[in-house]
């Protein structure tokens, strides 16, 4: 025990020299070691700024090409939009407005008609005899009694009033054919209003599209400004499309999915059920290549048809190439969903067979009893399953185009926002390095607190006896 | 156009290295029925085994079941052998035949004399080898008790490096009863025997689970 407690005491005066010596060293070297400390600090702090730096341009760069790349997308899809509309318009107007010199030419009739049968209703009635005033004045003559005056004077009356029902009727005549006139100026003014109508429709809606392709050349003149408003509008509308069109190829995965398994089962009939590439069976293999050549000759044919834009080379070919290749792509598909809903019968049939196997293996045989009424519903629906998949398929290029397109932005975006994360993180990770530079200087310094007070202590005596010899000095000076 | 070239180029080369001998991936599995003795009236389990491995093997597999007799190292002792076709259709039809004939088979057994586990063991593994199956198992329907004949020489080490072992339905004699050391020490010494010839031992007598334990 006494010995141990001289091995301690040993151990202590060792490490009360270790440290002493430790101190005595830090303190010599403190200079240099601060030296060191801070240019180390400084150097790691300087590279992770450039990293930052290089960080920051390379994400700026990165911004400036992701733009550049969605005002092309943007201007791309709004020449389309502005295409299609501009091509409407032409429609419409070849269709409505050709019409316009026939309109005219109708309407001009239609007028002439009109005023032709105005013209006839407003004749007026022919005027009553010149002789009438005469007859008039010679009937006033006063008979006074004469026989043969009145006579004469009654014959006059008879004769008038035979004159007048002569004038009335052919007034009233005149006046039925004049009313016959206006009545046929009706239709025409129907006819003419009709016209009017029509031309006021044509005019509206021509309108309608020409305020539509202003809002699109105005959209368009914002992307090509390049303008705050169309970046956000272009990001909004990638984030929208990318996200939409990811949730409709995740659906058509899942029918491909399940296309897959309706067929893998009885290729194996086909290609047989044990060869394998790989980690593969060929049979799986074989129904994968089944469906992706649906899926290609989907694509084909929205290409063909110009509902997608994935292939440019399809697109610029002519159009009778063109429909060839529809046709070509639309009776491949046709004849691939035919296969398809023979393999799911076949798959049917095997599914039953391995049932029975199994049963009477198990012996079970007595026990299963297949509902064999029901069983066409499942088969029907199978068969139907495996021929109507591949056309659903089909409809995978139009989200499948705007997926590609919108993934582009989505992955610049995301690629610019970690090039900036990054940065930041290197900027504050050198901005501590750097301060813990300064840290370990004052901590360098606490550990040899001792030498330092005894040097400054040193230093104040030092100068005080310095400063109190040249005072003595002075004095006897003085 | 260099870089597609050069990519489609590298793709070629990996395919090509993917595409190098084959593994096999189907699965054999030969059975040694033990028909010596009192064991013969195991054999009703033995054909439920039968039926339930068959349900469990695919196209492309191979499956033998043999005797355990006298002298069971030899191909004489195969009772039934099939390697599935690969067309599933086919392979329904050859499971049935091949459970006709395990069931003619158990119509007529007769006991055997002796008991050479080993031999069959040995018949086992020459067949399995020459199939070239990607899991190869070996089931001993059997109490393990090997009786051989005078002269036979069973004093062999086995090559079963790849092989899975199982024993079923190892069940207790009266002497095993009497004295549980002997059937101990019997299944050890034949997991001693298959493990050192580089298998797997394994030990089955919950038949009614056997369904969900093997090929799985």
């Amino acid at each position: 025990m006494p010995q141990l407690s001289a091995l301690t005491s040993y151990q202590s005066i060792y490490v009360f020299i270790a440290i002493v010596v430790t101190i005595a060293a830090l303190y010599f070297s403190r200079g240099p070691a601060h030296a060191a400390i801070r240019s180390l600090t400084r150097v790691i702090h300087s590279a992770m700024r450039l990293g930052a730096a290089s960080l920051f341009h390379a994400e700026q760069k990165l911004a400036a090409r992701n733009r550049e790349v969605l005002l092309a997308a943007g201007r791309e899809a709004a020449e389309q939009k502005i295409e299609r509309e501009f091509d409407r318009m032409d429609k419409s107007v070849q269709r409505d407005l050709a019409e316009c010199p026939t309109l005219q030419r109708r309407m001009n009739e239609q007028i002439a008609r009109i005023e032709e049968d105005h013209q006839r209703s407003t004749d007026v009635p022919p005027s009553p005899p010149g002789w009438t005033n005469a007859v008039e004045a010679v009937a006033n003559i006063p008979s006074k009694g004469d026989p043969m005056v009145a006579n004469i004077l009654d014959k006059i009356h008879e004769s008038l009033v035979e004159a007048q029902n002569k004038a009335r009727d052919a007034y009233r005549a005149v006046s039925k054919e004049r009313h016959e006139n206006l009545k046929k100026m009706r239709p025409n003014w129907r006819a003419l209003q009709h016209s009017v109508d029509q031309m006021d429709k044509n005019v509206r809606s021509l309108l309608g599209r020409a305020k539509t392709i202003d809002r699109y050349v105005e959209d368009y003149e914002e992307i090509q400004k390049g303008s705050d408003r169309a970046i956000r509008n272009l990001h909004s509308s990638s984030l929208t499309n990318f996200f939409v069109s990811g949730l409709f190829c995740a659906i058509a995965i899942g029918g491909a999915f399940i296309n897959f398994h309706l067929i893998a089962r009885p290729m194996s009939e086909m290609v047989g059920g044990s060869n394998a590439i790989g980690a593969f069976r060929i049979a799986d293999i074989a129904a994968m290549v089944i469906i992706l050549v649906e899926i290609s000759m989907g694509l084909f044919l929205m290409e063909s048809l110009r509902f997608t834009r994935l292939f440019p080379v399809i697109g610029a070919l002519p159009d009778k190439m063109r429909v060839r290749m529809l046709w070509f792509a639309f009776g491949l598909l046709l004849c691939l969903a035919t296969i398809e809903a023979g393999l799911a019968f076949m798959r049917e049939i095997l599914m039953h067979d391995e049932l029975a196997t199994s049963a009477a293996l198990r012996g079970q045989t007595s026990q299963v009893v297949f509902a064999s009424d029901f069983l066409w519903i499942t088969t029907v629906a199978q068969m139907g399953m495996g021929f109507i998949l591949p056309f659903a398929l089909t409809f995978v290029a139009i989200p499948l185009e705007s997926f590609v397109a919108a993934t582009r932005t989505v992955l610049g975006l995301m690629l610019q926002g970690f090039l900036k994360a990054l940065a930041v993180c290197l900027r504050v990770l050198g901005s501590v390095i750097y301060q813990l530079g300064n840290v370990l200087v004052e901590i360098y310094d606490l550990i040899v607190f001792l030498p330092l007070w005894l040097e400054r202590m040193i230093k104040a005596n030092g100068g005080s006896a310095r400063k109190g010899s040249k005072t003595a000095t002075a004095r006897e000076v003085f | 156009m260099k870089r597609i070239i050069s990519i489609v180029a590298l793709l070629a080369v990996f395919g090509l290295a993917g595409c190098g001998e084959p593994q096999p991936t189907s699965r054999g599995v030969y059975m040694l029925m033990d028909t010596s003795g009192t064991y013969t009236k195991e054999l009703k389990k033995a054909q439920d085994i039968i039926n339930a491995i068959l349900t469990k093997l695919d196209t492309g597999d191979t499956f033998a079941v043999a005797r355990i007799d006298t002298g069971s190292f030899s191909e004489k002792d195969i009772l039934a052998k099939v390697t599935f076709d690969d067309r599933p259709s086919m392979a329904n039809q050859e499971k049935r035949r091949f459970r006709d004939t395990i069931n003619q088979y158990v119509k007529r057994v007769r006991p055997s004399r002796y008991t050479d586990i080993t031999g069959g063991l040995l018949q086992a593994s020459e067949f399995l080898n020459e199939k070239n199956t990607g899991a190869k198992t070996i089931l001993i329907f059997s109490d393990l008790d090997e009786d051989l004949k005078k002269g036979h020489i069973r004093d062999i080490a086995l090559a079963l490096d790849g092989f899975e072992v199982v024993a079923l339905n190892v069940t207790k004699l009266n002497k095993d009863i009497v004295d549980p050391r002997i059937y101990l020490e019997r299944l050890s010494r034949w997991q001693a025997k298959v493990e050192s010839g580089g298998g797997k031992w394994k030990v089955i007598n919950d038949i009614d689970r056997l369904e969900q334990i093997i090929l799985n």
